[in-house]
């Protein structure tokens, strides 16, 4: 047997020969040419049982399945009741995002323009759907748990651009309430 | 209709009517079957099959065929080009020729059916022992080793189980004593009190049992699909046709799979008698019935893998019908002198 520089033969001897330990008939003697067939008709019973039992499927545009309310779906920005935003614009998110897909650019809150309620709030917040792997931890990051991930999952659409996202597609709607009070006060 | 059948010119529309007719029909039958083996294996697997095109996925067929048809027409480089286009065109051919002498009834005294041959059986095996040069030839054709596995794998499979399949049916034809598939299913036995047409499989059930497992080789189905075993040979002589062509071999088998279906129901389970129901619609439950059959097997049993198909063949299923004929012989000279 040739050796390699080791001094190691080339093939070790294995352990246990190709044969040893198998049984000589796996499933003992051979059962009969009786038992064969009624195997077969065993095997053509459980299809046709089947046949007779419901649909499993869900019918996918039509019926969904329930989503688990930890799963990850797209993102969400989160509002306060009062409809003040909670980022912060402190790129937390944008810093423990494995991808980089996460752009936060912050502005400082002025008494006249007042978005958040800590100093800075985000002036542009971007989310490279594309690049995204929904895992997380942008949610995990966030002191103030403005990020979210919520149930979506059909995010597909028809061009590379409608996939960055933009802070006003990921951004909640104002609470009803304020909504209505701001609306009242555009009509006065 | 007699008058018009027996006029020279006369006889000659009515056969072109007929052609058209029963062209026209099988083809449709055949699509339909897609869609009835898609959905019944799709129930068997507890899912629905095809049902977004048309009420209950009806016009799934239609849409196929339709894009089928629109595909390239492709042929892959260093072919030969001729034979690549005939192989599919003989396989359809073929396939469509058997139902010259299917006899789909008689009803009213009106025949359904183009020609009434005293060879009918004889014929149609002539014309499905033909597939096997569509494919060898379409899998020689294709230049691809898969293709040329495939093409040979049937040669061997139709070899090894034709002959298993004529001997099935030869016990059929000593009792009737006639190769016209209408003296078949009209064989008239006189039993005490009844006289009657009956099911054959009362006399000649191990002949039927063979006849069912080799026409589900013959037709290259599940379980003995080995010329496109799809995990080993990608699509066997399949793998390089597309588009028209492949739609060709397609309906090719699925109009072999109604022929068989057609062949038992006439052999084996007396052809259009059936107590009260109408000829033409006895007939079509029977071959329903059989497609069903065949749809159910493929739902069921894992490919064969090709020594045991051979084994199969050889060992078991040809000396079984030789066995017998011989058997059926002695008996026939026994109880008839």
């Amino acid at each position: 047997m040739a050796d390699d520089e080791n001094g190691q033969p080339e093939h070790p001897t294995p352990l246990r020969g190709p044969r040893e330990g198998v049984p000589a008939h796996p499933e003992g003697e051979h059962p009969g040419v009786a038992a064969d067939v009624a195997a077969l008709a065993g095997g053509l019973r459980t299809t046709l049982s089947e046949f007779f039992r419901p649909v499993v499927t869900t019918m996918y545009p039509e019926d969904k399945t329930v989503r688990s309310e930890r799963y990850r779906g797209r993102h969400y920005l989160r509002r306060y009741d009062n409809g003040l935003e909670r980022c912060i614009g402190c790129e937390l998110c944008a810093a423990a995002c494995p991808v980089g897909c996460i752009l936060v650019i912050a502005a400082e809150n002025t008494d006249e323009n007042r978005v958040s309620p800590g100093e800075r709030y985000a002036k542009t917040y971007e989310i490279n759907m594309l690049r995204c792997i929904f895992c997380g931890y942008c949610e995990e990051a966030c002191p103030v748990q403005a990020i979210v991930l919520g149930p979506e999952y059909e995010l597909s659409d028809t061009s590379r651009e409608k996939f960055i996202y933009t802070k006003e597609k990921l951004l909640e709607p104002l609470p009803p309430d304020v909504q209505a009070r701001l609306d009242s006060k555009g009509s006065k | 209709m007699n008058q018009l059948y027996n006029d020279p010119i006369g006889h000659w529309v009515v056969v072109t009517v007929a052609i058209a007719l029963l062209l026209f029909v099988v083809l449709t039958a055949t699509a339909y079957t897609v869609w009835f083996e898609r959905v019944a294996l799709g129930r068997i697997q507890r899912r629905p099959g095809p049902n977004r095109v048309g009420p209950f996925g009806l016009m799934q067929l239609a849409a196929d065929g339709v894009k089928l048809a629109f595909k390239e027409s492709f042929v892959p480089a260093e072919t030969d080009k001729l034979l690549f286009v005939i192989a599919p065109a003989i396989g359809v051919a073929a396939a469509f020729l058997s139902w010259a002498v299917i006899p789909i009834g008689l009803w009213y005294n009106v025949q359904y059916w183009i020609a009434d041959v005293n060879i009918g059986v004889l014929l149609i095996f002539a014309f499905s022992s033909l597939n096997v040069y569509a494919i060898v030839i379409g899998g020689y054709a294709s230049n691809n080793k898969y293709s040329l596995l495939g093409g040979l794998r049937s040669a061997a499979q139709l070899i090894s189980y034709e002959m298993a399949m004529g001997l099935s049916l030869v016990p059929t034809f000593m009792i009737v004593g006639s190769l016209r598939l209408r003296d078949i299913v009209e064989y008239t036995v006189h039993w005490g009190w009844y006289t009657g047409p009956i099911p054959l499989i009362l006399l000649t059930p191990i002949g039927f049992v063979i006849y069912l497992m080799a026409a589900v080789a013959e037709t290259n189905r599940a379980p003995f699909d080995l010329p496109e075993a799809e995990q080993e040979l990608i699509g066997g002589f399949l793998t390089e046709y597309s588009g028209l062509k492949f739609v060709m071999y397609y309906l090719g088998e699925y109009v072999n799979m109604i022929t068989v279906s057609a062949l038992a129901a006439l052999l084996f389970f007396g052809g259009w008698f059936l107590w009260f129901v109408p000829p033409v619609f006895a007939f079509l439950i029977k071959i329903v019935l059989f497609l069903f059959l065949y749809i159910w097997l493929r739902g069921t049993f894992p490919r064969l893998r090709y020594d045991m198909l051979m084994r199969l063949g050889w060992k078991v299923l040809l000396p079984l019908s030789i066995a017998n004929v011989i058997v059926t012989g002695v008996i026939l000279v026994a109880t008839q002198g």
